[in-house]
């Protein structure tokens, strides 16, 4: 059995106040190499918090997150921040591209941040993911310039920009019709079938989790099942 | 280009009209600050080279530092005389032409003895008090401007007649005295002669030009009414700035009173510093107020931007260069706003040049203004430094933003 690439070690998230709250508890889970998760679950079960914790977006209160084995919890914030930016890439429901930049800054942005590439060779893989996504005519166009499903593949293109191994996607459908949902999600299995990559994809809609390989559920805060996908008779 | 300095000229492109009016909120502030520094320190040298120009740099005068010694005070250290009236001197200064003999040996200037008296001008049935100087032709020149200052006559006119005397142009106007006018010159001691106007002067400091009058010295030991008197001397030094250690030298060389010209105008250029400290009040008030718009912009911006900053951060930006993106731009807005500010000032200075005016001291036909490059250095210092601190304060609080947060008050 492989190393896993992200693992998650009696984590426990509690939101602190007057009634402190759990969003996660004692949470143990790891995330193989080339594997399609789902993490499902009702509205408000934990399942976007345990995602946000998977990613290091969140410190747990309890418990240890490891990336590639190395453990994240004693980790200083930029340390945190640049093992996101090379080990990890987001997908949220929301696009969040910034609206200033063209498609093509939106993609160069984590490569330029990471600092690894010259402008040049940033330029030519950011046009080189636009291109493999559909989107080769919008490069130079502005997020508020294309459609919903076409901004949300962008997103992946520049979760993808600095070729992380895991790309991480929280209702990546979720704001979509359902031509584009379904785009997007042939996209995101794409990526583990054909570029190997791992993909852990946050959903409440079963019939999506169906089709991914591995399928979490998450019930007030605790893993209830995980299992893998049984293929659907042909 | 970086990928900071990228982000940072996008928002800051993007918002064209709210940086231009921050822009323009520093480059006012920078464009007043430089004129007022300009305005105030302009009148200032101005005052001062007047003055300068006008007073003499060391004013030796026969008045001693100590009263004089009772002669038993000098034969016994330790005696003590009670109600005894102190030795009655003779006025004047001792010796005065050995005095200057041996000043001139080490005082880096020109030095000229002179009468001076206080004393009465009467024409057509006027009255007017002056302060009468007796002075050396030959040398007057080199100690002071009056020679340059003749508005008619010369200063060798004085040897041209009997009690021969320069007024002050406004004095000549006040006596209506014109040229070749004889006037009726009283002392202090109550001796009158009769003189004729051979010349007038203007010194641009109206009190002077008012109330002053020059004779020659014999004239003037003539109203005093002692022969050889010689009561001051007077110098011009190469440079006027050291007036005061001179001055003190000469006191305690030769004992006699020694006042600087900065000692005699002491009143007035501790008001100049007092004036300094209001004006670099006022300049630094209005920059602060100035940085009060960059505080405001980049506030803005990253209370727009916090949905942008939260992606940032989850992307990976560090807090550091989330932080560095929003201090560059306020430093772009100090930046621009210095630079407009700079040309604003210039030309502000330039057109305020260009108003005459007259004050009831000094004759000036012009707003006097001073240009210097440290006027500009310090208004931008300051406007960027203001720009980077106001920018910092909202800077600091965006990079803090909790992305978790923004993403699920987003979704």
């Amino acid at each position: 059995m492989s190393e896993p690439l992200i693992e998650a070690r009696n984590v426990t998230r509690v939101l602190p106040g007057l009634v402190p709250v759990t969003l996660v508890q004692s949470v143990n889970l790891k995330i193989l190499p080339r594997e399609f998760v789902a993490i499902t679950g009702p509205s408000g079960s934990g399942k976007s918090s345990l995602l946000y914790l998977l990613g290091l977006l969140d410190l747990p209160t309890e418990g240890d997150v490891l990336i590639g084995g190395r453990s994240t919890t004693n980790m200083a914030e930029d340390e945190r921040a640049k093992v996101r930016l090379s080990n990890l890439g987001f997908v949220f429901q929301f696009h969040f591209l910034l609206p200033e930049f063209s498609l093509t800054e939106n993609v160069a942005l984590p490569m330029r941040a990471l600092g690894e590439l010259t402008e040049a060779e940033i330029g030519e893989r950011a046009a080189g993911l636009l291109d493999s996504l559909g989107l080769a005519d919008h490069r130079h166009k502005r997020p508020d310039q294309i459609s919903g499903g076409q901004r949300q593949r962008v997103a992946v293109a520049r979760a993808l920009a600095n070729e992380p191994p895991v790309v991480l996607a929280d209702e990546p459908t979720g704001s979509l019709d359902s031509k584009s949902s379904a785009q997007v999600f042939d996209l995101l299995r794409s990526l583990v079938d054909e570029r190997g990559k791992t993909v852990v994809a946050v959903t409440h809609d079963l019939t999506l989790a169906a089709r991914m390989d591995r399928q979490v559920r998450i019930v007030d805060g605790r893993i209830v099942a995980d299992e893998k996908t049984t293929p659907a008779p042909a | 280009m970086n990928l900071v300095f990228n982000i940072a000229w996008t928002h800051v492109r993007t918002r064209a009209r709210q940086t231009l009016i921050a822009g323009f909120g520093v480059a006012t502030g920078v464009g007043f600050s430089i004129m007022m520094a300009s305005l105030m320190e302009g009148s200032q040298d101005d005052f001062v080279k007047t003055l300068v120009n006008v007073l003499p740099h060391v004013t030796i005068s026969d008045e001693r530092n100590r009263p004089t010694l009772q002669p038993g005070e000098v034969r016994y250290a330790v005696a003590e005389i009670h109600g005894l009236t102190p030795e009655v001197r003779r006025r004047g200064i001792k010796n005065p032409m050995a005095s200057i003999a041996a000043l001139e040996a080490w005082v880096p200037g020109k030095l000229t003895p002179s009468v001076t008296s206080k004393g009465l001008l009467r024409y057509a049935g006027r009255d007017v008090a002056v302060s009468i100087t007796g002075i050396d032709p030959r040398t007057e020149g080199k100690v002071s401007n009056l020679e340059t200052q003749m508005r008619q006559g010369s200063l060798s006119a004085l040897y041209r007649a009997t009690n021969a005397i320069i007024l002050g142009d406004r004095l000549a106007d006040k006596l209506a005295a014109k040229v070749g006018a004889n006037v009726s010159i009283s002392g202090s001691r109550n001796i009158r002669i009769n003189g004729t106007v051979v010349g007038t002067f203007h010194s641009g400091v109206r009190q002077v030009d008012e109330g002053a009058a020059y004779v020659l010295i014999k004239t003037g030991q003539v109203l005093e009414g002692q022969t050889g008197l010689v009561n001051e001397i007077r110098a011009r030094l190469n440079d006027p700035m050291i007036a005061r250690s001179v001055a003190a030298r000469i006191a305690a060389e030769t004992g006699y009173k020694s006042v600087s010209w900065e000692e005699a105008q002491e009143d007035l250029l501790s008001a100049f510093q007092v004036r300094n400290i209001i004006m670099f009040t006022v300049v630094g008030a209005i920059l602060l107020v100035a940085s009060f718009g960059t505080y405001n912009i980049i506030s803005t911006i990253t209370h727009e931007k916090s949905r942008d900053i939260a992606i940032m951060k989850s992307l990976g930006l560090t807090e550091r260069t989330v932080r560095r993106i929003f201090v560059i731009e306020a430093m772009a807005i100090g930046l621009a706003g210095a630079l407009v500010g700079s040309v604003l000032g210039y030309f502000m200075c330039v057109g305020l040049g260009l108003i005459e005016i007259k004050t009831p001291f000094v004759d000036a036909t012009r707003l006097p203004l001073k240009y210097t490059i440290n006027h500009y250095l310090i208004a931008a210092g300051v406007a960027l430094f203001s720009s980077v601190v106001a920018g910092y304060f909202p800077a600091r609080k965006a990079a803090r933003v909790h992305p978790v947060e923004i993403i699920r008050g987003a979704t």
